[in-house]
C-alpha cells in the first residue's frame, strides 16, 4: 500500500465522517461549521483529483459562501432550532432507524454501482485535446466553459439571476428596494475594519490573477467572481462601505451586464451563423472580454445573494 | 484506483445526505443535507470522469461541476431566503404538520 493511497483512504474516510457529524449534531451552529470544514475537505479531495479549478470552486462557493449563508441564517433565526432532548420512544427509534437503513442500503448499492463500472471509459478527453487548438485558450476547463459549452455557462449566469430574482421578490412591501442586510458595527480601530481596508488590494490582485490566468491555468470568471464577492462582503461587514440599495439602477445594471454581453456576444455569432461562436483567430479576446463581464455580474449577483431580502431604508 | 475511492466517497455522501432529509426537521438542516448530498454527486461524478486515457478529470464534467457549484449556491439562497422568511411570518422554522421536535413522535 503506498502513501498516496493511505492519504486518499484516509481523506475519504474523513470527509465520509465529517460529512455524517455535519447531519447528526444536535446543535445547528456545530452542524453548520462541520459543513464548512466538510466544503474544504471536498475541495481536498479535488486536489487530489487534479481537478484545480473544479477545488477553487468548491472551497470559495461550497464552503465559503454557502457557510456564511447558513451561518447568517442560523444568526437570524437565532436559537430556534436546538432540538429537545430527545426520548427514547420505540416510535422515535423506529422513525430514525427506518431511515437509517434505508439510506445505508442506498449508499451501499451506489457503491456497488461506481465499483462495478468498466475501467476503460472513453470520456471526451481526446476530443478536448484535439479542438483546444482552435478554442483560443489552453486551459480546458475554460474552453469548455467558455466556447465548447458556452450554452451552459450562459444559462448558468442567467440561473444566477434568477435566483437573485427569487430572493428579492420575498421582500416586504414596506421594504422593497432598499439596503439589503443587517446593519454592520464594526469598531473603527477593531480587527475587521483593518481587515476591511487591507484586504480589497490583495482580493482585487487575487480575482484579476484568476480571471487572467483562468485562459492557460486553473481560474476563471467564477473564481475571481467568488473572490471578488467575498472581498466585498468583507468590506460591507466591516463597515468601511455601506451596502448599496437594491433599487439603485447602477447595481441593476451591473448585475445583467454580463448574461447581456454573452447573450449579445451570442447573437452576433448567430448573424454570422453560428449562436456563442467565437471568430476564428481572436477567440482568446473574446472569451477573455465575456469572462470579465461575467466576473463583475456574478461577484455583484453572489454578494447580494448572500446579503438576501432588502430590509433598511437606505 | 484513487478516483475510483473518490466515486464511491461521493456515493456514501449521497446517503448520508438522504438520511439528513428524511431524518431531519429543522429547515436548515434539510438545506445542509441537500448541499451534502449534492457535492457528493460532484464527487462521484469527478471521480468517475477520471477513468479511462489520460491524466486527471475529463475537461467536460469539471465544468459541468463548476456550473453545478453555482447553481447549488443559487438554489441555496433562495432556500434560506424563503426559511428566513417563513420564520420571521410564523416563528416556525419546519414545515407546517411536522412537529417542531426531531422525529415523528409528536405527542
Amino acid at each position: 500500500m503506498t502513501a498516496a493511497l493511505v492519504f486518499d483512504l484516509s481523506l475519504c474516510l474523513l470527509i465520509a465522517a465529517v460529512a455524517l457529524a455535519a447531519v447528526l449534531a444536535d446543535d445547528l451552529f456545530t452542524a453548520i461549521v462541520l459543513f464548512i470544514v466538510y466544503g474544504l475537505l471536498a475541495a481536498i479531495a479535488w486536489v487530489r483529483l487534479d481537478a484545480i479549478d473544479v477545488a477553487l470552486a468548491e472551497a470559495a462557493i461550497g464552503a465559503g459562501l454557502t457557510g456564511l449563508l447558513l451561518v447568517g441564517a442560523a444568526a437570524r433565526l437565532g436559537g430556534r432550532g436546538a432540538p429537545p432532548a430527545a426520548g427514547r420512544t420505540p416510535w422515535r427509534l423506529l422513525g430514525k432507524a427506518a431511515p437509517a437503513a434505508l439510506c445505508v442500503a442506498a449508499a451501499a448499492a451506489l457503491v456497488v454501482l461506481v465499483l462495478a463500472l468498466p475501467d476503460d471509459a472513453p470520456g471526451l478527453r481526446p476530443l478536448v485535446a484535439e479542438t483546444i487548438a482552435a478554442s483560443g485558450v489552453t486551459n480546458p476547463v475554460t474552453a469548455v466553459l467558455l466556447n465548447f459549452r458556452g450554452y451552459d455557462t450562459l444559462l448558468e449566469t442567467i440561473v444566477l439571476a434568477v435566483a437573485l430574482v427569487g430572493v428579492w421578490s420575498l421582500t416586504p412591501d414596506r421594504d422593497w428596494g432598499s439596503v439589503p442586510g443587517a446593519r454592520q458595527h464594526a469598531r473603527p480601530d477593531g480587527v475587521l475594519a483593518t481587515f476591511g481596508r487591507l484586504l480589497p488590494a490583495l482580493g482585487l490582485l487575487v480575482a484579476a490573477h484568476l480571471l487572467w490566468a483562468g485562459a492557460d491555468a486553473p481560474g476563471g470568471a467564477f473564481q475571481a467572481g467568488t473572490v471578488l464577492a467575498a472581498v466585498w462582503l468583507v468590506v460591507v461587514m466591516a463597515g468601511v462601505l455601506p451596502a448599496p440599495a437594491t433599487a439603485d439602477t447602477r447595481v441593476r445594471l451591473l448585475l445583467v451586464a454580463g448574461p447581456a454581453a454573452f447573450l449579445g456576444f451570442g447573437a452576433v455569432g448567430a448573424a454570422g451563423g453560428v449562436f456563442l461562436g467565437h471568430p476564428a483567430g481572436a477567440a482568446k479576446a473574446t472569451i477573455l472580454a465575456i469572462e470579465t463581464a461575467l466576473t463583475l455580474s456574478i461577484a455583484a449577483t453572489l454578494g447580494l445573494l448572500v446579503l438576501g431580502v432588502p430590509r433598511r431604508p437606505a | 484506483m484513487s478516483p475510483i475511492l473518490y466515486a464511491a466517497t461521493g456515493a456514501v455522501l449521497v446517503g448520508i445526505g438522504v438520511f439528513g432529509l428524511l431524518a431531519r426537521t429543522h429547515l436548515l438542516r434539510r438545506i445542509l443535507a441537500f448541499n451534502v448530498i449534492g457535492s457528493g454527486i460532484f464527487l462521484a461524478f469527478g471521480g468517475l470522469g477520471s477513468r479511462g486515457p489520460g491524466s486527471g478529470v475529463d475537461p467536460v464534467p469539471q465544468a459541468i461541476v463548476i456550473t453545478g457549484i453555482v447553481v447549488a449556491l443559487a438554489a441555496t439562497a433562495l432556500a434560506v431566503t424563503l426559511v428566513t422568511r417563513l420564520f420571521e411570518e410564523t416563528g416556525a422554522v419546519t414545515l407546517p404538520g411536522e412537529h417542531p421536535a426531531e422525529g415523528p413522535d409528536a405527542s
